[in-house]
């Protein structure tokens, strides 16, 4: 009831204790494009479904290369994540020459989380309006997956979603877990594919135009996985559901986190 | 004591004497490197002591860096001028990369490096450039430098310590100069035996020249380094 009065710039404080600025520009991530996200012992899977915004029109790229070890699935602000993904890239080569070592993931996303905090406290300003999932391979820690969001949080996960119907993806990724720690790579990127879809419209489907996988492990730079390429992927994927299933419950639907 | 001479001044106490300080950044870390571009290759190669006056710093310090597939790039003079001036083209060639999706040609790698040169006209790097690999056709290049970025695309050159030496050995084997034999390119084997056959004899006579030669291949099949002993006397 109260909050148009307490919503109008960032510095200001709700009787609630909340933000609702911040909560707005979440928003803006929840009502962007699906991406997901998960991780094996060795490698790191990013995927983005692609929106068009008509026939005539190209489709929106979802994933950034950092670094030959750090690569990025965006929800969102376009604008806002190629800001942040010059940043990052500046940040990592910054680390390469002072260091002569490539930036470690956690390193990074903990700096992206810095830089996002100015903007939900300066007066004037506005926060981010991208949310990232960010996959990095470590020499010495291995694999990460982190989500960076508006709110300046960046947490680790072994599989996420993010974007519209990511609770849709997350159900799936829930229910497989298990599976991911030792799965190859062909084969996570068969469940990404699967999370990914659940994420989609009644009537529309995966095809080489709308989605984009990102890799990232060991002895394996960034790449992408675009076009032509995806064909023998999206085959797989109509031949049928995952062959290994869990016995236990799913897990009851959680509603959005808002924080 | 010392011999004087007449007239001249004798005191038995200290004397101070003004003594210019200046600030002196340039080092000479020494060292030889050439190129040679043939039909669809390119070799580069260069000793790998580092120098300093009449000490050696190290036997194996390489004065050669792969840019990418189809790019290396050989520098010599002062060497903490080369590794800074090495890792600002590789970042900037990263940029590249994230801008356009595609790494760099060797021409527009050989631009950029002359504008990099230059942007420091008045506080240069003191590092002579060699950039070597392969064209968008395909065809072997070698463009050269000087310290403020002159540059020019050869057939074959030779920077550093043993330049002299090497330099007038290149325009006849590979060049046909001051001969009557007729110009035609050479095979890679041709170039290897005449690249190696360069340094051994430079190495003879150069101080700073020795103890290991590294080349670099780059052909269309990717670029293959090996590495063989000099002298290390």
């Amino acid at each position: 009831m109260f909050r148009n009065q307490y919503d109008n710039d960032i510095s200001t404080w709700s009787p609630q204790g909340r933000l609702h600025q911040i909560e707005y520009a979440l928003e803006a991530v929840k009502q962007g494009s699906a991406s997901v996200g998960l991780r094996s012992d060795t490698h790191v899977v990013l995927l983005g479904l692609k929106r068009s915004s008509g026939e005539l029109a190209s489709h929106q790229q979802k994933l950034f290369r950092i670094d030959n070890h750090v690569g990025i699935a965006i929800a969102g602000l376009v604008s806002d994540a190629r800001v942040l993904s010059n940043f990052m890239r500046t940040e990592c080569m910054k680390s390469k020459m002072m260091y002569d070592r490539p930036m470690p993931g956690s390193r990074l996303v903990n700096l992206i989380g810095d830089k996002a905090q100015i903007n939900t406290q300066n007066y004037g300003r506005r926060p981010y309006g991208v949310g990232l999932l960010v996959a990095s391979y470590d020499e010495g820690t291995g694999p990460h997956l982190y989500e960076c969001l508006p709110n300046a949080n960046c947490l680790e996960y072994y599989a996420i979603s993010i974007g519209a119907k990511s609770q849709s993806a997350k159900t799936y990724l829930e229910k497989f877990i298990k599976d991911f720690g030792a799965a190859d790579v062909d084969t996570l990127i068969m469940h990404g594919l699967h999370a990914l879809r659940e994420t989609l419209q009644q009537d529309k489907e995966l095809n080489i135009n709308n989605c984009s996988i990102g890799i990232v492990g060991k002895g394996e730079n960034w790449r992408t996985i675009e076009g032509e390429d995806l064909k023998k992927y999206l085959d797989q994927l109509e031949t049928g559901a995952p062959t290994t299933e869990t016995t236990e419950e799913l897990p009851q639907g959680e509603a959005m986190d808002t924080e | 004591m010392f011999s004087t001479y007449p007239g001249q001044v004798v005191v038995d106490h200290p004397i101070s004497v003004p003594i210019e300080h200046r600030f002196d950044p340039y080092v000479d870390n020494g060292g030889t490197l050439l190129s040679i571009a043939g039909e669809d290759f390119c070799v580069v190669a260069a000793d790998t002591r580092q120098s300093e006056g009449y000490s050696i710093n190290s036997r194996y310090v390489p004065k050669s860096v792969k840019l990418s597939d189809k790019t290396v790039i050989s520098m010599g003079g002062c060497y903490a001028d080369c590794l800074t001036l090495t890792k600002r083209i590789q970042q900037s060639m990263e940029w590249y990369q994230h801008a356009h999706g595609k790494t760099m040609s060797t021409a527009a790698v050989a631009q950029m490096l002359s504008i990099m040169l230059y942007q420091k006209r008045f506080f240069p790097f003191y590092s002579w450039c060699i950039l070597g690999g392969l064209d968008e056709e395909g065809k072997g290049a070698v463009y050269t430098y000087d310290p403020v970025g002159s540059y020019e695309r050869e057939t074959c050159r030779c920077a550093g310590s043993a330049s002299a030496l090497i330099q007038p050995f290149l325009d006849n084997q590979i060049n046909f100069k001051n001969q009557e034999t007729q110009k035609h390119t050479q095979s890679l084997e041709k170039v290897l035996r005449i690249t190696k056959d360069s340094f051994t004899s430079a190495t003879e006579r150069d101080i700073y020249t020795g103890d290991y030669l590294e080349i670099f291949v780059i052909t269309s099949k990717g670029v293959e380094v090996q590495k063989m002993d000099l002298k290390k006397d």
